[in-house]
């Protein structure tokens, strides 16, 4: 039985059942994922991080949560009231929608039920989650333009743009898994991974998405809708007390969806490393979720893990990057990617695919090649040509008037 | 799943109650978006009814549509955010005058006229064409048959509206976008250098005359001894505020015979 026709036989109190349980996960990942992030940039920092409020500190977050919410909670004179109220309500609910289509495990027993830990599939599910995601980014625009405030105006703005931007180029790198899966459901994508993950296949695809899911969820080093060099706090300057706290609850839980849905469509899912298969029959099939999970905090892992080392990047090249890097590249291999399916569907000879992979390698590698040479003579836009003898006095060594102009 | 409304002309209970909770709220937010006074509200009420569309078409079984509803009509409700709030600016309410003349009847007059052709069209695709049942239409899935409508029957149709889609989005640009050529500092300071004299290319001297008077009204002494302009404010040049510089001048033939 797939996961589908099991969860059609979910009565309606399992389906609470396990909402809640996905709420409750989602909640706690969120209070121990502060509290990691927090730790682990202080390692590489060369740091303690927080140690007093119960062992390791793990209670620190809880504590600051506590403190969140005992605070005043401000609305500016200046704000639209009622969408300052509704703006980080959308933002804190949103994000936990896309864990309805993410399958935990595989077929387990939950009080008596044979189902999956799943709470619906959709036939559509991955773009589902994207629409989700579109949803979630009113939360930020909306706080940004309620606030009736200068640097959170520009916040909201300058992440409806990422967003939209990064949203793009998240969906063409998904193009390439549905291409390969035939389904855009997530249960489906997972069970089309049991031989080969589609990281190893569909290894570019993997990459754009991991780089735009960066870009998706307003993180380090795309954070600049919150860049407090630049913008204070972005667009939650004026939010306090539990609103504030709503948006920091959603920025988490989106990090963790994010990273799951990353774990559906190119990891695997809930499946075992390869070679340790018979660990996912462990617990009645519920171990499966262990490896999920730690699936999950692998990428959550990475994320602070980028925090901690790139700096922030300035806005225009942010943009360049994802119109005129990632959108390009990814519809570029979503060529390659179609063409060899065709290819293998067609039956064609092993030999013409290879040999077709082999054309598209040297074609690249030709391209960079090219547009490293041309980069390299070129001169710097704008500037006067460097040949013209200058007008103020120099000794005579040779070369001296040529100005270098690698990297304007 | 979704295995609702099966016959034409039944609802179940549900799908009932679905619909009369969440059809009085989209047609008053629809009637909200014409007459809110804030252009971001009626934006923010135009995405709400856009929502409420989806999950009807999610509840009439159209799963795809109604998740592509969202996510393409959210985005576009976002740029219509975004063009609010540059072209109309942060918190200014629309103004009721009208500019352009006659520009209200003519709009009325394109809305009905647009609304029969919307009423014309879909009734002739209704009433010429006998409804199979969506679970015929559906048999290799919901996706694959609108997929293969869309590619097959409806390809020519598809690529004309995509053309004139992408061609009204070049013409915006090109009518959005001005030319206008930024030259970085690194690029500035390099011209500096290499065009023009290099008197100014450290800055314009400073004001003063060294050690007798360094007010910001007494122009400086060039080397030769004559007073330079350019270390004085051009308002005050205007104003004629500046101290003559010959009081300062330092006298050398008197410096050689003390």
């Amino acid at each position: 039985m797939n996961a589908a026709a099991l969860i059609g036989h979910d009565p309606g109190w399992l389906i609470a059942v396990k909402g809640l349980i996905v709420f409750v996960l989602c909640v706690l990942l969120t209070l121990m994922s502060v509290w990691g992030e927090r730790r682990i940039v202080a390692r590489m920092q060369m740091r303690l991080g927080p140690n007093r409020v119960g062992p390791f500190g793990l209670l620190q977050s809880l504590a600051d949560g506590v403190k969140l919410a005992l605070k005043e909670d401000l609305i500016p004179k200046a704000a639209d009231r009622i969408v300052f109220v509704i703006a980080p309500v959308i933002s804190a609910t949103t994000c936990f929608m896309a864990f309805a289509v993410m399958p935990l495990t595989g077929e387990v027993n939950l009080f008596g039920h044979k189902t999956v830990m799943q709470l619906t599939d959709l036939p559509v599910g991955v773009l589902y989650v994207l629409a989700i995601a579109s949803v979630g980014v009113y939360g930020i625009v909306l706080a940004g333009w309620s606030s009736g405030s200068t640097y959170p105006l520009l916040g909201g703005l300058r992440s409806s743009a990422q967003v939209i931007s990064y949203e793009v180029a998240m969906g063409l790198s998904l193009v390439a898994v549905f291409i390969y899966s035939g389904s855009m459901s997530t249960s489906d994508i997972v069970a089309a991974q049991h031989k080969w993950w589609y990281a190893v296949v569909l290894f570019p695809s993997f990459v754009i998405y991991a780089i735009s899911m960066v870009g998706e969820t307003n993180r380090a080093p795309f954070d600049l809708a919150e860049a407090e060099g630049e913008l204070v706090g972005g667009f939650h300057t004026e939010y306090s007390s539990l609103k504030f706290a709503l948006f920091f609850l959603a920025e988490y839980v989106n990090i963790v969806a994010v990273s799951s849905l990353a774990t559906t469509l190119f990891l695997g899912g809930y499946h075992a490393l390869p070679g340790l298969t018979f660990t996912e029959h462990w617990l009645g099939g519920w171990f499966c979720m262990v490896w999920f999970f730690a699936k999950v905090i692998g990428f959550f892992y990475l994320f602070v893990w980028l925090r901690g080392t790139l700096p922030r990047m300035r806005y225009d090249q942010f943009m360049k990057f994802g119109w005129k890097v990632l959108i390009p590249t990814s519809l570029l291999w979503i060529l390659v990617v179609s063409t060899l399916r065709v290819m293998s569907a067609r039956g064609e000879p092993r030999v013409l695919i290879a040999a077709f992979t082999f054309g598209i390698v040297l074609l690249i590698m030709a391209a960079t090649s090219l547009y490293e040479r041309a980069t390299r003579q070129g001169n710097v836009e704008g500037l006067p040509d460097s040949s013209a003898e200058p007008s103020f006095p120099v000794p005579h060594v040779q070369g001296i008037n040529r100005v270098e102009s690698n990297n304007g | 799943m979704f295995n609702m409304s099966l016959q034409v002309g039944s609802t179940h209970t549900p799908e009932a109650v679905l619909f009369w909770v969440l059809a009085p709220m989209a047609v008053l937010a629809a009637l909200g978006m014409l007459l809110v006074k804030k252009a971001v509200h009626s934006a923010l009420l135009l995405a709400w009814v856009m929502i409420t569309l989806a999950i009807f078409y999610i509840a009439e079984d159209a799963l795809f549509l109604g998740i592509v509803q969202v996510v393409v009509y959210t985005g576009a409700v976002m740029m219509l955010f975004l063009f609010i709030l540059m072209l109309v600016g942060v918190d200014s309410s629309d103004s009721l005058v009208e500019n352009i003349k006659g520009q209200r009847p003519a709009s009325i007059l394109a809305a009905v006229g647009f609304g029969g052709l919307l009423i014309s069209l879909i009734g002739r695709a209704i009433s010429s064409h006998d409804s199979v049942g969506l679970s015929i239409v559906n048999t290799d899935g919901n996706v694959q048959a609108i997929a293969q409508a869309l590619f097959t029957q409806y390809v020519w149709a598809f690529e004309v509206i995509s053309a004139l889609l992408i061609v009204a989005a070049l013409g915006a640009m090109v009518l959005a976008h001005s030319e206008r050529k930024h030259l970085s500092q690194r690029q500035l300071s390099v011209n500096r250098f290499r065009q023009g004299s290099l008197a100014d290319t450290a800055g314009l001297p400073a004001s003063g005359v060294y050690a007798r008077h360094n007010a910001v009204d007494v122009p400086a002494l060039l080397p030769d001894g004559t007073p330079a302009p350019s270390s004085i404010s051009a308002t005050l040049a205007a104003r004629g505020d500046i101290i003559a510089t010959a009081p300062f001048e330092l006298q050398i033939h008197e410096a050689e015979e003390n």
